[in-house]
Order: C-alpha cells, then structure tokens, then sequence
C-alpha cells in the first residue's frame, strides 16, 4: 500500500501545481494511477467490487479535489467506477446466468446468501437493472448483444468447480477484468487523436477553407490525417490570447506543409465569411452538449452561426463529461496569471496601492476557460465517431453509470 | 505492473525535467534559504513568532518559497534558522516539506549568528554546498522559472571563472514623489552594462535631498555604454557560485548580502569578481521586506500575479478556498450573515463567522475568526483566532493570532496588534502604533551592529518567555492589564511600544497602511519646489518650457475657459522671457516669440502687454536681492510712504532696484504691446491685480513703480489719470492704491494743468 500512497501523493502533488497540462495527459496519468490502485487493492472474498469502488472512489475524491478544474480526472474515476461495475454485473449476470441454467437447489441460494449476503442482494439488484437498463449504443450499432459475450465468460468462470474455488477464481477474474478494462480505456485515451484523425477526410474537403483557434493537439492531427490523404485544404489559425498557442500550431502545420493564415481573434469574425468550416478543440464536453473550451471560442461559435458556418468539436471521450454545466461546482473557471496580458513592470505604477484608497483601481481578469452552449455546436467528432450535441446524452449513458455523478463515498462506508 | 508504473513514473519524471537544461538534470541543483531577516522591521510580531511563519494570505511564507523552489527544479534546500528556529523547525516538521520525493529540505540551526554574511560562513563551515546554489530568504514569493537564468549563469561561469553571482531583478517603477518602490524599500540605482548584463553600479540609500547619484568616473571609462536604471526592483534572488561562500568567508566583515557583500564585490576589483543581472518580464518575484511590501505582495497574490500560488490552488497543504465573483476568496465551513457585505479582493479562512451588517473588504481574514456585527474592515489583515466584537472599526491594519477587540474598538491605519493583545471597549488605537504584550526592549542607538544584537537579544528574551509562555500566558495577561489599564481602554492588554528610531515622521513610509492624502501632497508641493528650483538654476530652460506645456496638457484637458487659456498664455510668455533673459535673447526675437504665442492664442495686445509686465515683475521678484544698499538715494522718491510698509526698508528698496533694471532692460518689449492707452491702463491693472495676490511684495511699492514706469515714458500720465478716474467710483477695498499714489496723481493733474 504504501508505495500506492506515494503514487497518488505524487500525482496529487501534480495536480494541484497545476504540473500537468492538457486533459490527455491526466486523463492517462489518472487512469495509469487507478490501474496501480486496483492492482495493489487487496480484495476480500465477499463484495470484491464494493470494496474497489471505495478505493477507487476514497482516490477519485482526492484527486477530483486537488484540481477541480481539470474535468478529465473526474471523468476517468467515473469510467473506471463504470467499468468495476460492468464488470462486477458481467461477472454476476454470468453466475446467476451459470446458477440458472445448472438448476440450483433453493437451500445452495440460501448457503450462498447467508455467506454473502450483501453481494447476491447486490447481485440481484444489478441483475435486476441490467434487464431495466436499455441497450448501449455500443450494442446497438455493432449488433452484439451482451449476452452473446456473458456465455463466454461464464463458461470460463467455470460452474462445474467448487462452490470456494469458484468464489476465489471471480475474484481473481473480477480485478483481472477490470484491469484489462482500464488497460482498454488507457490505450483509448492514447490512441484517442488516432481515431479521431482517422475521420478527417470524410468532414475535411478538397479547397476548403478550415478555421481553429487556439492550439489543440486533436485539431493537429485531424487536420495531418485530412492533409496524408492528399486532400488540399487552408487552414485559418486565431492566434487564441493571451497564451498565443495558435502561434504554435501555425508554425507546425506550416512545417507540414500546409497553407496557414494567422490571424488575430478579433479578426475571426471578418474571415469568417471565407471559411468552410471550424474545427476546434475543446476542454471539456458536458453532459447537455456544452462545451467548456479555450477563452474566446464562443466569440468564434457566434461568429460561425451568424454564417451558417459549421462548428465542428473535437473531443476523446475522456473529456466527456457527466455533469451539467448549470451546476456552478462544474462550471469552474481557471483565472490565471494576469501576467499573461500584461507586462507587471511596464503597469507597476498601476498597481501602487501605497496611495489613495489602498485598494487597486487596475484589476486584470484573465480566464482560461469559455463556455459554448449546445446550440452553437454543429458536430462532435469523437473517438467513437460523429454526434449531434443533443446525442451526447446516449454516450454519457455507455460511459458512465448513473450511480457515480456524485464521486463521494458515503458516510458509512458499509455500502 | 511494476514496470509499466515504473515506466510512468520515469516518462513523467523525463517530461518534467527536459523543460530543464542537461547539467541541471546532471547535477542536483541546491538552494540556501534564510529563515531570519536579520532585521527588526516585523517587531514587535517578531518577538513571538519568526517572520517566515508569518500567514501571508493565511498560508505561513516560506511555504510560498519553499514552494517555489520545489517548482523551479531545486532537489534540495538547507533551511538556515536562527531567531526562533525551534519554531521553524517544529513547523518543517509537521508540514509535508519533509516527505517531498525529489525535494529534500535540511535546516540548520544556530543561535550566534547576527547577520546573513555570518550564516554563509557558516554554511560555508559545514561544507554542503558543491555546486551552483539559489540563495534565497523565506520571505520571498516568486513563480518565474529558473531554466533560463540558471543556463546563462553557467554559461557565463564557464566563460568567465569570475562572474560569480546572478541577481533577479524586475521593472518597477518607484512613486516619483514618495522616492520609494511599491513594495516601501527606498528607490534603487543600478547601473547595468546593457550588452553583457554585468551589474556595474548599486545603490539603494542614494541621498534624494541632493537629487544626485555619483558614478565613479572609472565606470563611463572602462565601459563603452552603461544604462542606469532606478526603475529596475530586486527581488533577492541570487543564482550564486560557490565562490560566493568563500568570498563571504575570505571577507570576514561582510554582514549584509546587498550593502556589503555587492557593493563589496562591485568596489574592489582587485579579485574582478563579477556580479551579473536576469532581468524577468512576465513572471512575478518580490520580497517581504517590511509592512508595506506585506500588503502590496498580499494584494499581489490575491489578484493572481503570483499565479499558481494563489489561494485557491493548494500548493502546500493550504485549506480548499473558492474563488468566486470580483475575486472573493471563501474556505469552507464560514458562517456570514446574510446582511453582512463582503468586498472584492478579500479572502475569508475556514471557519470564520461574521455577523449582521459587518463590511469587509479588500481584507484577509484567517480561520477561526468571530467577527461581531456592524464591523467595518478595511485592507486589514486578520489572522487566526481573532475575536472582533460588534461596532469595530478596522482600516488598513494587521491584526495577529488570538487578538481580542471589545465591542466599539476602533484601529487607525497602520496599526499593528500582536499575538493575544486585548483592546478594551470603544478604544482607539493611534496611528501606526504597534500593541504586544511584551514590553518594549530598551532602546539602542540606531547603529548598524547593535540593531543585529538586538535582535538576537529579542531571541533570547523570547526564549524565556516561550518557556513558561504556556502556563503563565494568564497571569502574564492579568498582570499587564494591572499595570497597563488605562493605556488599552477598560479590559486591555498589552503595551503600546513607543516608535523609535525613525520616528512618527517615517512610520507612514513602511506601515501596511496606504500613504495619506496630505502627506503626498506635502511631498509633491516640495518636490515641484525643488524642480522650479531646479529649473531657475538651470541655464537651459527647455526642461521648464516643457514642463509648463506638460502642465498645459494635463490641466486643459479638464476645463478649456477661456479664463485658463489666458492662465496658460501668461505662463507661456513667463517662460519665453525667462528664457530670453538667461539666454540673452535679443528684444526682437522675444517680440516676434511672444506675437507667435498672441496668435496662437487668439489673446489681444493688452493681453500680451499684461502678460510680458506679469512675467517681468515676477523676474523682479525672483531675481536675488543683491546687496544694494541705499536704493532710495538712488532712486529718491519725490512722495512719502503712504502705506504702512511691513518688509524691511532695504528689502523693498532692492525690490524696487530690481524692478527698475528690469524695466529699464526690456522697456522696448513692453513698449511694442502699448500701442493705445487702453494697454497701459491694462498693465496698471495687471500690476494692481499682482500687488493684491500673486506679489504681495509690491503693494508697498505700488507707487514708486508706477512712477519708474512714467519715468520710462511706458506709462503716459493720461492712463494712469484715467485708470484713477476709473478707480472713483470703486469700492473702498479698491481703491487702496489709487490712495497711495494719490500724491503723483495730483502731481500729474497739475503737471498737466501747468502745460495747459
């Protein structure tokens, strides 16, 4: 445990220095960190995926705290939650499936209840609701249904053994599983630009024009991939105040041999007119369709609707977020360093608080986040392909379980 | 698993340090932090707690260093403590700086040592230092990146084996009134070699009252271009050589780092030690130097400039705050009455209550407080524990863990109250006092050496204290209240120290709170003294020429009258001869000048008369009173002194000297504006107009100047007899000095009479 313990102070170290940028990065750091906590989580026989969800939950609460702002660790504890109890349900459906077909007697349910009684009412209740729940749009589009995989496993859990060696092999398997998940939704998160990318050429035309702001490696990539597929395009760049990073991107896609224009962002609305489309990154997605992106994109979404010009969001899906962006906690806006605007020596004499009043008459505002409702978005392009912003509900509902919104162990942790 | 976690672990740890350059990954980077100012400009608080842990937006400062240090890429630190180390150390202990991977933290303890000079020697002494170190004071707050600075120091190093030291400086421009920077320390000159950075020249007590710096004449020599600057701020961040401790240990009287061991170094070149600047742009470094630079650098952090160290990012174990609208900073757990109003730019610890209809704002109120109703509290500081009973009034002043205010008491600004002090009811605090419940030390001699013997005295003296502090804080309390009773109002404890030193004159100077209104005034009415000074002496006199326009160009901006038109035109002719008389312009030039002003003006003749006499009285006025003595036999005055004359005979007489040459001089400049009688009876308006307000001066010698200017045939008797015939009917307080040259105006009448 104690070498966990030093993981997570680290990494919580890291986040509340603001050490890690970019929601990729902790988005993978925190789930790497959440694959060392199960694997360390030493599991008792009875309620395996209870005791890992605290775990994960008692880690997920410190790390949500130390950044609030950074959406996307909050997301991976989610997806991992999730992903403990598909598992855990897979691994239940599979034995009360396994139990079912072997014909159980009552008094074996009733041993199997006295043991453990918490699990199979847990069992039960999700047993219950996985017949309640609808369909994933995951099953729904590939046409293979859960219980086409549930055998599989089942076979493998093995009925025909002991009743101990039975329980002792779904622990074991309960963490493997969720290990191997979590290794899924790593190598997701890695591959996320990949898969993105892999769309460009069915959103990105020959001759058009491609508006961005900002710098985003996502927004990079898409545009390669559009430009390896020979497709020949332009791309305006906003240079995205204060932080330039649009200068950054303009000089790589130039070192790719693309034709860039930068421009400044209060230029974006005279260009627009000339623009095909806008392709942005984005901080975070919300559950409504909202966007939580780069301060001054929702200057360049208005400027797009009032040309009918499509605004196209490029999001991994771990930055897709489950909650509401009307909830003031999520809505969080990082103010950095005013020094980004301003040089402090040349505006020293503006900060004299020694004379008058004592309290500043210059106060410098400098948000790194802006807000974009669902309205002004055309498209999402996500890892898992295209979507409507008022879909996003449907891929919320695949990602997350509605149980874990609220990241905070209860009080009595009997759970 | 392992491996792959390793693999993390290590990819993170790659990414981190290739912000940072090769030889730093190579070689741990190392930093010395002071723990002791080795000054007693934080006494009276000083004497209970060490000035690092001291709460600097409810977070103790050399965290906000310590911080810093870590995030800049140092691997370890040696925590030098003297006064109250067992506290520091205590603190370091409970704190999670000791548990750190990658960042160790060492302290080193010792009671001895009096000044910064003697702690590096004796870190010298212990021979832990091996490589390029930051020398740093825990009271300093800085976000900037070492990368860059780091790099050029070892760049230089290896060049040149004598640049030993790199100095962190940042633009900042001091108040030109004050003559201070915005963090309170007095206004710096550095002379830096703009090409190679080598700092040249410092100096920080430059003597204003002369409004001269010297140079030594070597430096303009030896160095083809040299830029001074005195808008440039130290931060008190050195990158320093090894070489640095054996230099202090080499040079055994070196005390202070800045006034002995720079200037040391900057004087003697016989060793050719050189000390270089790094100048930061956007990033933010300062030191808390005094009371003043403890407010500045709090509003700083409030308003994010030292961003990631701001309340709401938990870089070292500080409470979870909020930032909400207008930049209110809120822990958990307040308790705030609904009709309470909290400002903008405060921030309110975890824990505290605040009560019906209390005002705060532009504060920082630590944890724990109670905060009564209808309290007012203005760019105060409160911290721990604090009870603030109902009808207090705070403005601009620190207030120190467990103080307690009886209901109705009020702080002036500037106040400081120490650990625990109770202020009876409906007391008020004087100005700048500071209150402790220790006693004043006796006061020593403002010298340098006995100022860090007090100090180390205090350590001693607070170290008995602190032993029994604990147990007999009660009577301790209750005596003092005996003794001091009437001093804090009923219930009071603590004493007020008396100042010392500086005096109430310099109080304000450092004091948390901001610089009053006629203080500022007082100081800029005498440095515009100082500059009309300044620009008589002067022989060029573009310098005035522009500031008048300057002044213009302010001023008009506000009211364009016609009225302040006229106001500027004079000022513009004053300038224009005064220009002419010290450059010896000839008398055409002046007139074509002062007609160029007329037009751009659109001012009339009687205008520019009015204006060119204007000016030449006030030259009169100005120019010293040579020695002339028996004027009046010169000049003898055919009518007696009317008016009851106030000024000294022979003042007025060469007054009146003075008036004469002048006239005499620039008669044909007046003259050539006195076209009609109508100017001349302007100009004996002008004059009377002077003598009632802006040159009290002549009134006496209102008639014998207006006989001078007869006697130069400026003033024809038909005007004056005329301005006279005006002035009839006028009020009494009108006519005060047709009465006194009554006399020449009959002598005119009857000159006139006679021709007839």
């Amino acid at each position: 445990m104690p070498d966990t313990q030093a993981l997570v102070n680290d990494f919580l170290n890291k986040l509340k220095k603001r050490k890690i940028e970019g929601s990729q990065a902790t988005a993978r750091q925190t789930a790497e960190l959440l694959r060392s906590v199960i694997s360390q989580q030493r599991v008792p026989y009875t309620n395996q995926a209870g005791a890992l969800i605290d775990a994960v939950k008692a880690i997920g609460e410190q790390l949500i705290a130390a950044n609030p702002v950074e959406l996307a660790v909050g997301n991976i504890v989610r997806r991992v939650l999730h992903i403990i109890r598909e598992e855990d349900l897979s691994l239940t459906t599979a034995a009360i499936g396994g139990l079912n077909l072997s014909a159980v007697s009552d008094d074996e349910n009733d041993d199997d209840r006295d043991g453990d009684s918490t699990l199979s009412a847990a069992a039960v209740a999700a047993a219950a609701r996985s017949t309640l729940r609808p369909p994933s749009l995951q099953t729904l589009l590939e046409d293979t249904p859960v219980s086409a995989a549930v055998p599989q496993t089942s076979s493998s859990g093995g009925d025909s053994e002991g009743k101990t060696a039975d329980k002792s092999s779904r622990s074991r398997k309960l963490k493997h599983d969720v290990i191997e998940a979590v290794n899924e939704l790593i190598q997701d998160i890695v591959t996320c630009h990949e898969q993105i990318a892999e769309q460009a050429v069915e959103h990105i035309h020959q001759n058009e024009v491609i508006l961005t702001l900002g710098s985003s490696r996502t927004v990079l990539e898409f545009l390669f991939a559009a430009k390896e597929k020979k497709r020949s395009f332009r791309v305006f760049v906003a240079e995205g105040a204060p932080r330039y990073q649009g200068h950054l991107l303009a000089k790589e896609l130039v070192a790719r041999g693309l034709q860039t224009t930068l421009i400044t962002d209060s230029a974006v609305f005279a260009m627009i007119s000339r623009v095909n489309m806008v392709i942005v990154g984005a901080h975070a997605v919300m559950a409504n369709g909202g966007v939580i992106a780069p301060v001054g994109m929702n200057l360049v979404a208005l400027a797009a609707q009032k040309h009918a010009v499509p605004f196209v969001v490029l999001a991994g899906s771990h930055k897709l977020c489950p909650l509401y962006p009307h909830n003031p906690e999520v809505l969080l806006n990082e103010l950095r360093s005013p020094s980004e605007l301003l040089d402090f020596g040349e505006f020293s004499d503006c900060m004299d608080f020694g004379s008058g009043s004592g309290s500043p008459l210059l106060h410098v505002v400098n948000p790194a986040f802006d807000y974009v409702p669902p309205k002004l978005v055309s498209l999402f392009i996500t890892d898992a392909g295209g979507h409507n912003p008022s879909y996003m509900y449907r891929l919320i509902a695949d990602y997350y379980s509605a149980d874990d919104l609220v990241v905070q162990r209860r009080a009595t942790a009997g759970n | 698993m392992g491996a792959q976690k390793k693999r993390a672990a290590a990819a993170a740890a790659a990414a981190r340090v290739s912000e940072d350059p090769d030889d730093l990954a190579r070689q741990p980077l190392q930093a010395i932090l002071l723990a002791d100012s080795f000054t007693t400009k934080f006494r009276p608080i000083t004497l209970e707690r060490p000035k690092v842990l001291l709460p600097l937006v409810n977070v103790p400062m050399i965290n906000y260093t310590l911080a810093w240090l870590e995030a800049a890429g140092v691997a370890e630190v040696f925590v030098f403590c003297c006064a109250h180390s067992k506290q520091v150390i205590d603190y370091l202990e409970n704190s999670e700086w000791f548990s750190q991977p990658n960042f160790t933290v060492k302290t080193i303890e010792s009671h001895n040592i009096i000044s910064a000079g003697d702690a590096l020697r004796l870190i010298y002494e212990q021979n832990v230092i091996h490589g390029d170190f930051v020398l740093i004071s825990g009271d300093t707050v800085s976000n900037m990146s070492l990368t860059q600075a780091l790099q050029e120091h070892k760049e230089r190093k290896k060049k040149d084996n004598n640049a030993v030291m790199t100095m962190i400086i940042k633009k900042s421009k001091p108040s030109p009134i004050t003559r201070q920077s915005r963090l309170g320390t007095d206004e710096l000159f550095m002379a830096i070699d703009p090409n190679t950075k080598q700092l040249l020249y410092y100096e920080d007590k430059a003597d204003h009252s002369k409004g001269t710096i010297c140079l030594d004449k070597m430096l303009l020599a030896e160095n083809p271009s040299i830029s001074l600057h005195n808008d440039k701020q130290d931060c008190y961040i050195d990158i320093c050589s090894p070489e640095v401790l054996s230099l202090f240990t080499d040079n055994f009287d070196y005390q202070h780092l800045r006034r002995h061991f720079v200037k040391g170094l900057l004087l003697d070149d016989i060793m050719g030690y050189k000390i270089f600047t790094h100048e930061i742009h956007s990033s933010y470094a300062a030191r808390i130097d005094n009371y003043r630079s403890y407010d500045i650098v709090s509003k700083d952090i409030i308003q994010r400039w030292t961003y990631p160290y701001v309340p709401d990012v938990k870089f070292c174990g500080n409470r979870a705050t909020k930032l909400e609208r207008r930049g209110m900073y809120r822990a958990l757990e307040i308790e705030q009455s609904r009709s309470a109003q909290v400002g903008s730019f405060t921030v309110i610890g975890y824990g505290t209550k605040i009560g019906s209809n209390s005002k705060i704002s532009d504060s920082v109120i630590g944890e724990g407080c109670t905060i009564g109703s209808n309290v007012l509290i203005e760019g105060s500081y409160i911290w721990d524990n604090v009870i603030i009973e109902d009808g207090c009034e705070l403005r601009h002043v620190i207030v120190c863990d467990g103080v307690i205010m009886k209901a109705g008491a009020v702080l002036k600004p500037g106040v400081v109250l120490s650990f625990k002090v109770v202020i009876g009811e409906r007391f008020v605090v004087p100005a700048y006092s500071k209150v402790s419940l220790l006693q004043q030390p006796t006061v020593h001699d403002s010298d340098e050496e006995l100022e860090y013997a007090d100090n180390s005295s205090g350590t001693v003296e607070f170290s008995s204290i602190q032993g029994t502090a604990d147990q007999s804080n009660g009577e301790m309390t209750s005596e003092s209240s005996e003794a001091h009773k009437p001093k804090l109002g009923t219930g009071g404890v603590g004493y007020i120290w008396s100042i010392c030193e500086g005096g109430q004159e310099e109080e304000w100077r450092h004091s948390v709170a901001p610089i009053p209104e006629d203080k500022l005034t007082e100081l800029s009415e005498a440095m515009d003294d100082d500059q009309e000074l300044v620009t008589q002496d002067r022989t060029a006199l573009s310098t005035s020429g522009e500031l008048i326009s300057d002044s213009n160009a302010s001023e008009g901006d506000d009211n364009e009258d016609s009225k302040d038109d006229s106001v500027y035109f004079e000022k513009e002719v004053e300038a224009t001869f005064l220009r002419a008389v010290e450059e010896n312009v000839k008398v055409d030039h002046v007139i074509l000048e002062v007609n160029s002003l007329r037009l751009s003006y659109n001012m009339t003749s009687a205008d520019c008369a009015g204006a060119v006499f204007y000016s030449m009285m006030k030259l009169a006025i100005k120019t010293p009173h040579s020695s002339a003595i028996g004027l009046l036999t010169l000049y003898p005055s055919p009518f007696s002194m009317v008016a009851s004359n106030a000024y000294p005979i022979y003042l007025s007489g060469e007054l009146q000297q003075n008036t004469a040459n002048i006239i005499t001089t620039w008669q044909k400049l007046l003259k050539s504006y006195l076209l009609e009688i109508d100017e001349e009876i302007e100009i004996i308006l002008k004059f009377e107009e002077m003598c009632l307000e802006s040159a009290k001066e002549f009134s006496p010698l209102f008639a014998r100047i207006l006989h001078i200017l007869y006697d130069k045939d400026i003033l024809q008797e038909d005007a004056i007899l005329r301005w006279a015939d005006e002035k009839e009917g006028a009020d009494e307080s009108d006519k005060v000095f047709v009465r006194q040259s009554e006399k020449f105006i009959q002598w005119l009448r009857e000159a006139s009479e006679e021709e007839d």
